[in-house]
């Protein structure tokens, strides 16, 4: 696997991206029930669901395979990288390029510091790793995130962490179709600005849930 | 115009350079960065000091040997052209000028501005040759070719093999010139004999050679003097997946006894 040449490298990082990224989307599918106001019944039904469905059940662990070769991946490519240039510019480059590409690395640290924060906030509770707060069952997400919320700090981490995934976004969904070959006169246009636009989607639908519980609930 | 020159000076591969600062008086705005460097030159040598080491040739830009970071950006601020078309009139008179040699791992400086580009050579000896017919000179028009296809495989062709591409890009990485190359051999049907074995060798070639990964930045395209695309590295993306995935197996042949 560390033999693999850098453009294998960078097409096995391109797809596990774009199965994360449908991840994403189921993901944000649920948070956004949280805005419904009925006492979270349709959040707690979905939930239940992602943790009791055999299909998922298998995709959980398709999906920390993906999680897994996308970071393993990227930190190597990353450490290669900086190898390439052993004694750097006094003057740094200002060719003009999009700005946001430059901080893949950045960006992807924060949205991995987030994930084991979230496993530690959830997923340890959930497989009971980790004791869930007093007064609140082990599977009782909902109001395990009402409580979480309910900290101004916790909400606004989140929400910077998201607005790092949202930058990481950004550049990554046209990167994997260049990585893929699929760049094309006729569709890479639509293709940077629909990436743009997908990307400002999650950054702000995740960011909702928050915003929302914190004005809106308390 | 008068100038500062900020130049990375350095004795030999193995020794640590630094940056040293040069004043130059009286230089004319039509004059070119080349020359504007030989009246340094001259003068340091007229003191008997030490002159700097840069390379140049045809002074034309279309041979591919010049170099120089400059101010962050190689070949200069002026978009589309090499070092030695750049004139001083682009620069503002009294303004700080910072020259560094090309830095990559696989490209070290040999002297001063110079840096070994050898690498380039040796990737395009792994991609090999083209399978060309012995015999009488075949009639122009005996393989088609569509217009298209030769226009883009010229295009890709414009390739001078400067490095500009590894010293813009932030990983150092060579995929611009290897995409070019790939490329304007394997539009035209006489490359299309061995481009799946091709892509692969030059992969493989540059990975070994030490430069970065590719991360999509297109500080390459934004950079060359030339204006390749990087539309010719997914194109070499797209060959290189290919050849992995249905090229067949190469056979091995013995010898018979």
């Amino acid at each position: 696997m560390f033999l693999y040449s850098s453009i294998t490298k960078k097409v096995l990082m391109a797809l596990a991206g774009l199965f994360l990224v449908t991840f994403l989307c189921v993901h944000l599918g649920i948070n956004l029930m949280l805005l419904k106001n009925d006492g979270g019944r349709a959040f707690t039904e979905a939930a239940t669901f992602m943790g009791t469905n055999v299909l998922i059940k298998v995709f959980e662990i398709v999906l920390f395979a993906g999680f897994l070769l996308h970071i393993v991946f990227g930190l190597l490519v990353s450490g290669q990288n900086r190898g390439a240039r052993p004694t750097s510019y006094a003057v740094n480059n200002s060719s003009d390029t999009s700005p946001f590409s430059k901080y893949m690395f950045h960006t992807g640290i924060i949205v991995f510091i987030f994930l084991l924060l979230h496993f530690i906030d959830f997923y340890f509770i959930k497989i009971g790793l980790v004791a869930p707060p007093p007064g609140i069952a082990a599977h009782d997400f909902y109001n395990r995130t009402l409580l979480l919320f309910s900290t101004p700090g916790y909400s606004a981490l989140y929400i910077f962490c998201f607005i790092a995934l949202g930058i990481h976004l950004n550049h990554a969904i046209q990167s994997a179709f260049q990585t893929l070959g699929w760049n094309h006169g006729k569709y890479m246009d639509a293709v940077k600005l629909l990436g743009s636009a997908f990307s400002f989607f999650i950054a702000a639908g995740f960011s909702l849930v928050p915003i929302f519980i914190l004005f809106f609930k308390n | 115009m008068n100038f500062t020159l900020k130049i990375w000076r350095q004795k030999n591969v193995a020794a640590k350079g630094e940056i040293i600062s040069y004043d130059v008086s009286g230089i004319s705005p039509d004059s070119s960065f080349f020359e504007m460097l030989d009246t340094l030159n001259q003068k340091l040598i007229m003191t008997g000091g030490d002159p700097v080491a840069f390379d140049h040739d045809c002074r034309e830009g279309i041979c591919g040997t010049c170099s120089l970071y400059i101010n962050g950006r190689p070949h200069g601020p002026v978009k589309g052209v090499t070092t030695c078309q750049l004139h001083m009139r682009s620069f503002a008179d009294g303004e700080t000028i910072h020259i560094e040699p090309w830095r990559a791992k696989a490209f070290p400086v040999i002297r001063d501005l110079i840096v070994d580009r050898s690498a380039f050579d040796k990737i395009i000896q792994a991609g090999g040759y083209v399978s060309v017919n012995t015999g009488g000179v075949p009639d122009a028009n005996t393989i088609p070719v569509p217009k298209e296809k030769s226009e883009a495989a010229m295009d890709a062709a414009a390739c001078i093999g400067c490095g500009a591409c590894v010293a813009a890009c932030s990983n150092a990485a060579a995929m611009l010139f290897i995409g070019a190359k790939v490329s304007h051999l394997a539009l035209l049907p006489q490359g299309r004999v061995e481009a799946a074995k091709r892509v692969q060798k030059m992969v493989a070639c540059m990975d070994e050679l030490g430069f970065g990964n590719c991360s999509n930045t297109y500080a390459c395209e934004a950079d060359c003097p030339k204006g390749i695309s990087v539309t010719n590295i997914a194109r070499m993306n797209r060959e290189f997946l290919g050849a992995k995935l249905f090229a067949e197996k190469e056979k091995v042949v013995r010898d018979s006894l």
